[in-house]
């Protein structure tokens, strides 16, 4: 790691004194988020549950986008990718945020087809 | 490289000796590692995504499987798994603070945090243990029908879950736990379920207030509660007893859940293990003034590496498997 740290997180809207706060900082930020996506998962408000986007419920997008939050300052500060060179940061990133993407979509459309084929009644499997 | 006219050793990129992304060898290999872990990782997840969008309209409910915490009884949707992850969250922290501790050369420091590190990871593992007993334990039972699927019961009154043992009759009936010394050799039973088949649907007939619930979520996300014909018709399907959870059956609905819930947090505990294992050794290394003498504590980086990497994993299985 390089030795000096980058103390500002939310794109320098909050800039740490020394690491150790900067940590403590982004521990506060990390229970939050969990808490907001635990509180939301047990009351399932009916607006989120029923609207959908891209035929997922805005509940499960607002559960994805947080948890991808929280990986970004897991990833950032926690395992130093801030304080690493660009180069290095950015091929740990995306090899895998590019696979993973392309893994998802095969995979997900794949599902979606066997679904219809069940749905559609060429094959009994609910009895 | 002789030949060549060189001005300055240092700004020759062929001669060796660069590092070009900042790293050293041993945490760029730790980079490696996660990178392909992580692709390991995405690949289990995105295929139970693949077999649940296949089965879409009948996967189980995570809030009404993982409803318990331990000394407590009572329905409690997703405390301890929100437990579990602030735990692991926290141990990362200690890490984080042990690798911070270990570039001002403190040893001490480094001790503590290493230590409080352990026992996040282990307090972690032993919960993972505790969710994983209550689940192969079961929580209600149900019947298995020809086809695999689930027909869980509840009480027409209060609209609550009902267990076998709530409307089950007790019929004077020998049954012996199928082993395979006894008949066809491929076939046995694991375990010896409390009431039998005749029993549960003999008791189901007898209580006017039980209906049955499948598989199958309507449209306010809720699992479909049949009537009393319905359930009296949809009882004939029904072929076996099933309590708790394994890699055939799973009382909590499709089979499929429960293999990904064993392959993918089993998995993930695994890697949490053998982080405290290393953890652990690292520990006795910094006690030992291993990396004092060495004169810098990058391992303790890269151990901290690996255990915030199990963290991320963890952050996407909650996610994935309890949250959406």
């Amino acid at each position: 790691m390089a030795h000096e740290h980058k103390l500002e997180i939310f794109r320098g809207t909050l800039k740490f004194k020394s690491n150790v706060q900067k940590i403590w900082g982004v521990l506060i930020f990390l229970s939050i988020v969990t808490a907001i996506e635990v509180a939301l998962g047990i009351a399932k408000p009916q607006v989120l549950t029923h609207n959908f986007f891209l035929g997922m419920k805005l509940l499960n997008w607002i559960f994805i986008i947080l948890t991808l939050v929280k990986a970004y300052y897991i990833a950032w500060d926690f395992m130093h990718l801030r304080d690493e060179k660009t180069a290095l940061r950015r091929s740990i990133v995306w090899t895998p945020i590019f696979l993973v993407c392309y893994l998802i979509f095969i995979l997900l459309f794949e599902a979606d087809y066997i679904y219809n084929v069940y749905k559609d009644g060429f094959m009994a499997w609910n009895f | 490289m002789d030949a060549t006219v060189t001005t300055g050793t240092e700004e020759s990129v062929w001669g060796g000796g660069n590092q070009p992304l900042g790293a050293s060898y041993g945490k760029m290999m730790m980079w490696f590692f996660i990178v392909s872990d992580a692709l390991t990782f995405s690949g289990f997840l995105v295929s139970y995504g693949f077999s649940r969008f296949k089965f879409i309209e009948t996967w189980p409910i995570a809030d009404e499987v993982f409803t318990h915490v331990p000394f407590f009884h009572g329905n409690y949707p997703m405390y301890y798994v929100a437990f579990m992850t602030f735990i692991l969250i926290m141990s990362s922290v200690t890490m984080v603070l042990a690798v911070d501790a270990g570039h001002k050369m403190i040893q001490k420091k480094v001790v503590l945090y290493m230590f409080l590190t352990i026992i996040g990871g282990a307090i972690f593992v032993g919960s993972q243990a505790w969710e994983w007993a209550t689940f192969i334990k079961g929580d209600h039972g149900a019947l298995e029908t020809k086809g695999g699927r689930i027909l869980q019961f509840v009480n027409a009154e209060t609209g609550e879950r009902a267990s076998l043992a709530d409307f089950s009759k007790t019929l004077p009936e020998e049954r012996v736990k199928h082993e395979s010394s006894q008949g066809i050799w491929f076939e046995k039973e694991g375990y010896k379920t409390s009431f039998s088949l005749n029993e549960v649907v003999e008791g189901f007939k007898a209580t006017p207030n039980i209906l049955i619930r499948t598989e199958t979520i309507n449209e306010e996300g809720h699992k479909t509660v049949l009537t009393r014909e319905e359930s009296l018709a949809k009882l004939k399907d029904a072929v076996m007893v099933v309590e708790g959870a394994n890699l055939i059956h799973n009382e909590y609905g499709s089979r499929l859940f429960a293999d990904f819930f064993f392959f993918i947090t089993g998995f993930h505990g695994f890697h949490v293990f053998s982080g405290v294992v290393i953890n652990v050794i690292i520990f006795f290394n910094v006690i030992l003034g291993t990396y004092e003498r060495r004169g810098h504590y990058e391992m303790v980086e890269k151990v901290g590496l690996y255990w915030h990497f199990v963290d991320l994993v963890w952050v996407f299985v909650f996610t994935f498997f309890y949250l959406v």
